[in-house]
């Protein structure tokens, strides 16, 4: 039987904000346990959450980024549960009334075209703190420095139907976030997390099967894998005759399978009510216009732009707005050199080659978007040819200089002159006499074979720097006769 | 609206509280009579009020981002049972 994936996505969007959500504690990545973690965070008795402007603006943000309804009045509400990492007993979230409503995001596929994901909600909550399970004999170790940090979870409708757009769509939301500045979108280090809803249906039916929950899955190609085994598993079930249990299962990567977490003795029963210590939330139609006004251009109108503006491919273009620092660095070498389909290539090329390389990012880049223009104009005015563009290129990474200053320093400069060329393909015609017998006396198809012996020699003898356009014209015209 | 032995012992579960067997059918009886309770009060008309979620007739203040709480673990562990390496330490939770 042909089998149709369904999937809907929910992220966890660690917000960039200086402070935690409720409390005045530094909200930062990396520090000792529970340094970060205040009186509020702890769940002390009596303490009180106050909340936190920088959090609100940013999912409204996102809100607007999306193009998606905002909650003028959005209501916290307690989710119950008892975990020792959830100090309360409860996580503070937005069940009844998110800030976020419905909206609609484009995303951009490999072959150009654009993927429409409905956003059913996105509303803010507090994280958890974290277990360590394995650094203490018997014991649980709790560090409560995450307990506080402002979430933006984003649900989806269950729009997905290949790993390719759950990626594509998780790529596109890292972008988006990133552009907008409210969230470093760090994955490896949990500040997006995803979870994803799966479940399989013989093609055709239109009532959804039974699904599962893949949880907390923390880098795009995990999101693959654990979706193209998760798919497998239940495939197998399916085609054996069997039932899917619905339950939320862990992605372990190293056997590359997932495995149902314990289930709970009870099923999971929230029993959400409104957070008491909170008032609804109002946000008046200035506040959202004022945010409007402070919105970056996106990744979206960004890559139409490069499309229209310097003519770049739809995929091109797409790679380059991934992020912004990536895109800036675009516009400033193109304005620069004059030359942005150069500079695609380029960038796409050899210097993300590069980077991975070095496994560094646009940002620690040692070419700069100048250097790489002063590059691009000596390919473009013929004084270096794309194999000695290549050299220079390294010299500029290895910090020797700029483009004209290795050229200088190494005399590498392309050798267009007819005279010098004209020198060095009569010296190749005259030591090999017997190609040129053959050459002539051989039919075009043939020719063109044999005359490559004849641009190689020359390619050597003038160690790379001759003009391979002019050389081959000149050569054919002395070859003739 | 009458609740069941079995709806009490979940409900206790899940608030990790124990009643003890002999306290059972009292605690369900009392469960009961704060339905019933409840179910007097869904009978009032309600249609064209706005849902209330919080009494105060109020929003919500918000609090600008700025860091204003210094570390203060080493107080804040003293009345915690064990702590090491700045970590609080709990019986052993398997996933």
């Amino acid at each position: 039987m042909n089998w149709e994936v369904v999937m809907g996505l929910e992220v966890h969007l660690q917000l960039a904000t200086r402070s935690k959500i409720f409390s005045g504690a530094a909200n930062h990545f990396g520090a000792e346990p529970n340094v970060q973690a205040c009186a509020i965070d702890l769940g002390m008795p009596g303490m009180l959450p106050v909340l936190n402007e920088q959090a609100v603006r940013f999912a409204v943000m996102f809100g607007l980024g999306i193009g998606a309804e905002i909650g003028k009045r959005s209501v916290f509400d307690r989710k119950n549960y008892f975990y020792p990492d959830l100090p309360k007993g409860y996580q503070v979230s937005q069940f009844f009334e998110p800030i976020v409503g419905a909206g609609v995001f484009d995303i951009p596929m490999p072959d150009g075209s654009l993927f429409p994901v409905r956003i059913t909600r996105a509303h803010l909550e507090e994280d958890a703190g974290k277990s360590v399970h394995d650094a203490f004999a018997g014991q649980t170790g709790i560090d409560l420095n995450r307990a506080g940090t402002p979430l933006l979870e984003i649900v989806t409708e269950p729009d997905f139907r290949t790993a390719e757009q759950a990626v594509a769509y998780l790529k596109a939301l890292h972008s988006l976030v990133t552009y907008l500045g409210i969230s470093d979108g760090n994955m490896a280090e949990g500040s997006m997390r995803c979870d994803i809803n799966i479940s399989l249906r013989p093609e055709g039916q239109d009532t959804f099967g039974t699904r599962t929950e893949i949880k907390n899955v923390n880098s795009f190609r995990f999101v693959e894998r654990a979706i193209a085994v998760e798919v497998e598993r239940q495939r197998d079930i399916l085609e054996d005759g069997g039932h899917i249990v619905q339950e939320t299962r862990l992605f372990d990567a190293e056997n590359n399978e997932t495995r149902s977490m314990r289930s709970k003795e009870v099923a999971n029963d929230y029993r959400y009510f409104p957070e008491p210590d909170l008032l609804p939330v109002i946000i008046d139609d200035e506040t959202i216009e004022q945010i409007r006004q402070t919105l970056p251009e996106l990744p979206n109108d960004k890559r139409n732009r490069l499309i229209h503006d310097y003519g770049l491919g739809d995929y091109d273009a797409a790679l380059l707005v991934d992020s912004r620092a990536l895109a800036d660095y675009f516009e400033a070498a193109a304005a620069l050199c004059g030359e942005p389909k150069l500079v695609a290539n380029w960038m796409l090329g050899d210097l993300s080659a590069a980077l991975n390389r070095a496994d560094i990012g646009i940002e620690q880049c040692p070419v700069t978007p100048v250097a790489l223009a002063g590059l691009i104009q000596r390919i473009s005015d013929n004084t270096l040819s794309s194999k000695l563009a290549k050299q220079v290129f390294e010299g500029i990474w290895q910090g020797q200089g700029s483009a004209d200053d290795i050229i200088e320093q190494r005399g590498l400069k392309q050798v267009s002159d007819t005279g010098a060329l004209e020198g060095m393909i009569d010296e190749v015609i005259a030591k090999n006499p017997d190609q040129v017998a053959q050459y002539r006396a051989a039919d075009d198809n043939k020719r063109k074979k044999l005359s490559g012996f004849f641009v190689g020699q020359i390619m050597k003898a003038s160690k790379g720097q001759a003009n391979p356009q002019m050389v081959n014209e000149l050569l054919l015209k002395k070859l003739a006769g | 609206m009458s609740v069941s032995r079995s709806d009490v012992t979940q409900i206790a579960q899940l608030a990790r509280l124990t009643i003890a067997d002999e306290a059972l059918d009292d605690v369900t009886d009392r469960f009961s009579r704060i339905l019933t309770l409840v179910d007097q009060l869904q009978q009032v008309p309600t249609e064209g009020v706005e849902p209330m979620s919080n009494p105060h007739d109020m929003t919500q203040r918000l609090r600008s981002d700025e860091v204003t709480e210094v570390n203060q673990r080493e107080a804040l562990q003293t009345v915690a049972p064990e702590v090491e390496q700045g970590y609080f330490l709990v019986p052993r939770v398997i996933d």
